[in-house]
């Protein structure tokens, strides 16, 4: 195959994975700050510890495969792949809890595919699926938001404590509560406005907290946009189709009915996922009209997973759902060349 | 000569030709039924007496099937070793039976015992193909065993937990805690744990072969000799 070389002068794009992965780090701030003035400094914890050994997991497997460590320890991928697992994780979950989950992101869903670019598999989201299947007892616990159990977020020594094992459990129970998509699931006989009065737990339209943390996702989200590190029709398709969904089911008022709309966007992970899950580069389809169609899928998954399933969350799994899918949309999707039949045949 | 042929039989049957690591066959079982050190070794058992019974049978008549029907016959011989096998465990260690359940009738369907009976007793004298089908067996178990050991203490954190169901009540001890307290990783006793270390023992003995053969490769070619001019074009970049 011979590659045509158009001839000089080139003009070098700036974008690069570096540059790429630095603008995400930067526009997961906002959403960082509210989690931690929301929730405590127990995602913070989660982040200074994922980070070192997420770098240190990937420097050692790089060496092992003969490959140059320090080029691609400098790309800031596996910072973000850290940064985005420590961000999904409960507050201050145990360390080893972290441990686990960036080398199962780290080692298995990136390296073990072949590295960066190759892996089929979102590699934070395998992390937190394998943490969520096997430990579902410590992926649940969740920090009560704002102080609504005990009067007061964790600091930066009691989140340290809790992420070491160091807290009673009588102190731990304290501080988690359930969250707003669980209560919506347990209590389906009562209605929405019940619920809202009875919980601390529910804010102004999403969650306490996490309205917060969802509107800082949103922004950091649009920046991403307006940097264009990604197209708008993944984010777009997931938003679109959950509200979609939402707007088809609720009826106003029953938890049977799922959440509002407003609700279903402004509470979990909605807008980690659109923005900064769904709009990986390299696991999302390679077409524009793939990624709304897959960004729709996961949408509806998200809502059928949140309304049935029994996982407190389900970006995650929608997002590797869809990651399998990928290759599949990216085929289904091409467009029609001119003088071929549909799929590539002749007509 | 003919020892020779044992060795290579024994050789193939364990390593090098691996029914479950580099044949892949019978991956249903294996990965099934290789949650725990005790199950893996109850269906290993199994499977070895099978395919020691039914590569026997093969092989002795061999000569007098017609060669268009011999896949029905070979089945038959199967399933009814099988059968067997499957009434002894349920009159000599019932529970491990029960815990078995559907996948020890299911050793019939297994592709590596109709794979031997096919590639190897159909063609070989019995003597050997009873040796054959003993050591594919062996290589089958002792894979079952090491998966089933390495999901039992990464998932459970324990060995040899409920071996009183193979070896009487006294067995019940036997259980080890080498973690003592341990978080249930349930990963590796689930679905896919099973597909996980399978393939990072497959990986493993690929990388155990690949050393040895660069061991070898070392030891029978002497070094090249000063003052070479061959230059080399590949290695590693960056």
């Amino acid at each position: 195959m011979t590659l045509p070389r158009p001839s000089s002068p080139h003009l070098h794009g700036p974008a690069s994975t570096a540059r790429t992965m630095r603008d995400v780090v930067l526009a997961s701030a906002p959403g960082l700050i509210a989690l931690t003035v929301c929730f405590g400094w127990g995602t913070l914890v989660n982040l200074l510890w994922a980070v070192p050994l997420a770098l240190g997991c990937e420097a050692a497997i790089l060496h092992a495969r003969d490959l140059p460590v320090r080029r691609a320890l400098g790309d800031c991928s596996a910072l973000v792949t850290a940064l985005l697992l420590a961000i999904a994780l409960p507050p201050a979950a145990p360390w080893w809890l972290v441990a686990i989950g960036t080398l199962a992101a780290i080692g298995f869903a990136k390296h073990l595919y072949g590295g960066l670019g190759q892996n089929p598999f979102n590699p934070a989201m395998i992390g937190y699926v394998v943490l969520l299947i096997s430990f579902p007892l410590e992926m649940t616990r969740w920090i009560a938001p704002l102080g609504a159990a005990s009067g007061a977020v964790p600091g930066p020594l009691e989140a340290l404590r809790g992420a070491l094992g160091l807290l009673e459990p009588a102190r731990l129970d304290a501080l988690t509560m359930a969250t707003p998509l669980d209560l919506l699931r347990q209590n389906q006989t009562l209605l929405v406005a019940e619920l809202w009065r009875g919980n601390p737990q529910f804010g102004r339209f999403g969650g306490t907290g996490w309205e917060w943390v969802n509107a800082g996702f949103l922004a950091g989200g649009l920046y991403l946009l307006w940097r264009r590190v990604f197209t708008w029709h993944a984010p777009a398709g997931m938003l679109g189709a959950l509200v979609l969904m939402a707007t088809l089911f609720y009826d106003g008022g029953s938890a049977a009915s799922g959440g509002s709309p407003l609700f279903h966007l402004f509470t979990g992970a909605t807008m980690l996922g659109a923005f900064f899950i769904v709009t990986d580069p390299v696991t999302a389809p390679a077409s524009t009209r793939g990624r709304l169609l897959a960004g729709a899928l996961v949408g509806v998954l998200v809502y059928l997973i949140r309304r049935w399933g029994n996982y407190p969350d389900a970006v995650a799994f929608s997002v590797l759902l869809m990651n399998f899918a990928a290759p599949l949309i990216d085929h289904l999707v091409q467009p029609r060349v001119y003088g071929h039949g549909s799929g590539g045949r002749a007509p | 000569m003919n020892d020779d042929r044992y060795a290579q039989v024994l050789r193939d049957g364990l390593w090098r030709n691996n029914g479950a690591l580099v044949q892949l066959l019978g991956l249903c079982p294996l990965l099934a039924v290789s949650g725990s050190v005790v199950n893996a070794l109850g269906m290993g058992l199994a499977t070895i007496v099978v395919l020691a019974t039914t590569s026997t049978l093969v092989a002795s008549v061999r000569n007098t099937v017609p060669n268009a029907i011999r896949l029905p016959v070979f089945v038959l011989i199967i399933a009814s070793s099988v059968t067997v096998v499957e009434l002894l465990m349920q009159a000599l260690a019932y529970g491990m039976y029960e815990v078995l359940g559907i996948f020890l009738p299911l050793i019939t369907t297994n592709c590596l015992v109709l794979g031997r009976a096919e590639a190897f007793a159909s063609r070989n004298p019995v003597a050997i193909s009873a040796f054959e089908g003993m050591m594919m067996g062996s290589g089958f178990a002792a894979t079952l065993i090491v998966l089933g050991a390495l999901r039992e203490l990464f998932g459970n954190g324990t060995l040899f937990a409920g071996m009183d169901l193979l070896f009487g009540p006294a067995a019940a001890a036997w259980e080890v805690r080498p973690f003592g307290e341990y978080k249930h990783f349930l990963l590796a006793v689930l679905p896919p744990g099973a597909f996980i270390f399978t393939g990072l023992l497959i990986a493993a003995k690929n990388g155990i072969d690949a050393r040895l053969q660069e061991r070898r490769a070392r030891a029978a070619a002497p070094a090249a000799p000063p003052g070479s001019k061959r230059v080399r074009v590949t290695g590693h970049i960056g």
